[in-house]
């Protein structure tokens, strides 16, 4: 089996696990809509200030939601020795990342669009510039995927993986926030060609995190033996 | 936390087509063992192949022909018997054929589509021995093999590790059940304190076990 067909099987494996426990669904979308729901108590007073700064709130929003998905991608792997049966399939360590990555960034795709909703009906934003957002948001969510899913594995089999993730993760992505809410903040102005470059940075920034990850991957799931 | 050896000096050659049982007490090092010829330990020194394979570099073309049936059964509890069988089994390119076909050889047929979390102790031992046999090994490492049982999965144990042998494939089972693996075991090898024992011969009149 070649690496993609055996990447395919691992992100049908935890989405299928995903659909059947509903934990994303039912956990971690409404947690990104209640984050989304106390920036607009938060900020309220000032109405005005909502539409403008709904781009980082809403990065914000999917950051915070996307740390829940990744601790989840390798708590599925930890009950009854799933992890030491993953090492023990044969499957390539970078095939894995891939199954596992392409799995989380699916689920954070669903998240964004409920979270889009919510800011254009809780934020007041007008939408414009549909193409550079819907691109921005496929590259930021590889990105976000990616390197959530090698600092995944790295705390993974320590135990205390659940602070340790939010540790790791939220410096190595801020790149990917930032460059998500630039873009984004040109596309509602009405501006997409400065938002362009930023898509290019983000776009960099997800081809590194999937080489590092398909490189290191199968080491870093070795690491605890 | 500090490191340890588990297994010092230990030196076992193992043929082609052999069932080895290894006995000894508790924490001798028969689990270390099997999961080091799993590549599931790593070798700290020495040297070591299983299968031809050298387990310093080349854990994962080893496992790919291997199964490993541990104290725990390596599933995931949202997951059917048949999905945990078939992502175990087209891992290694065996097809959704293999894995109905293991099902139904430890008795789970019933239960395929029952997820993971709602079987009984006993019958996750029996999807363990399914998920084993679907990788169709050339080596099946079993530890504790009988332990949490009733009598029908223990016979259905013995009955998967006569059908492997008889099929050629190298068996090591790691058990305290001594007169029971013995009537299935080639060889028998003591493992005391990290370290293998002169070679037990087994014994030649076979012992009648309650099932």
């Amino acid at each position: 089996m070649n690496m993609f067909r055996e990447a395919l099987l691992v992100a049908g494996k935890d989405l299928r696990i995903e659909a059947r426990s509903r934990v994303a669904l039912q956990q971690i979308v409404p947690f990104g809509g209640i984050v989304l729901i106390v920036f607009a108590f938060a900020l309220d007073p000032d109405r005005g200030l909502l539409p403008r700064v709904a781009p980082g709130l809403f990065w914000t929003a999917v950051l915070l939601a996307s740390l829940l998905s990744i601790t989840r991608s390798f708590s599925i792997e930890e009950a009854n020795g799933a992890r030491d049966g993953l090492r023990l399939s044969g499957l390539d360590g970078g095939a894995i990342f891939l199954g596992k990555a392409a799995a989380v960034a699916l689920q954070l795709l669903l998240l964004e669009v409920v979270l889009g909703f919510g800011v254009v009906v809780l934020y007041d934003v007008s939408v414009r510039g549909v193409v550079l957002i819907a691109c921005t948001t496929v590259v930021a969510t590889v990105a976000l995927a990616a390197t959530g899913t090698v600092y995944g594995v790295l705390a993974a089999g320590l135990r205390a993986r659940e602070t340790l993730v939010p540790l790791l993760v939220l410096p190595a992505v801020t790149p990917v926030v930032l460059g998500g809410t630039r873009a984004f903040e040109a596309a509602l102005a009405g501006a997409p060609s400065d938002g362009w470059p930023w898509v290019q940075l983000l776009a960099a920034f997800a081809v590194l995190a999937v080489v590092a990850g398909v490189l290191a991957f199968g080491p870093l799931l070795e690491e605890d033996s | 936390m500090g490191r340890f050896p588990v297994l010092a000096g230990a030196d076992l050659d193992v043929e082609a087509g052999d069932v080895v049982l290894l006995s000894g007490p508790n924490g001798a090092g028969k689990t270390s063992l099997l999961r080091l010829c799993a590549g599931l330990l790593p070798l700290r020194s020495g040297a070591a192949e299983v299968l031809g394979c050298d387990l310093a570099r080349d854990r994962r073309s080893l496992r790919r022909r291997l199964s490993f049936v541990g104290h725990e059964t390596f599933c995931y509890d949202d997951l059917t018997v048949a999905e945990n069988l078939r992502f175990a089994a087209r891992a290694v390119g065996r097809g959704v054929a293999e894995a109905d076909f293991a099902i139904a050889r430890v008795g789970l047929g019933s239960q395929a589509n029952v997820v993971h979390s709602r079987l009984s102790q006993g019958q996750r031992r029996r999807l363990a021995f399914a998920i084993a046999l679907a990788r169709d090994p050339e080596l099946l490492l079993l530890d504790e093999p009988h332990a949490g049982l009733d009598a029908d999965g223990r016979a259905v144990v013995d009955e998967v590790v006569r059908v492997a042998a008889a099929d050629g494939r190298t068996i090591l089972i790691a058990s305290h059940e001594l007169d029971r693996v013995r009537q299935l075991a080639t060889r028998e090898v003591e493992i005391v304190g990290g370290q293998v024992r002169l070679p037990v011969a087994p014994d030649p009149e076979p012992v009648e076990v309650s099932p």
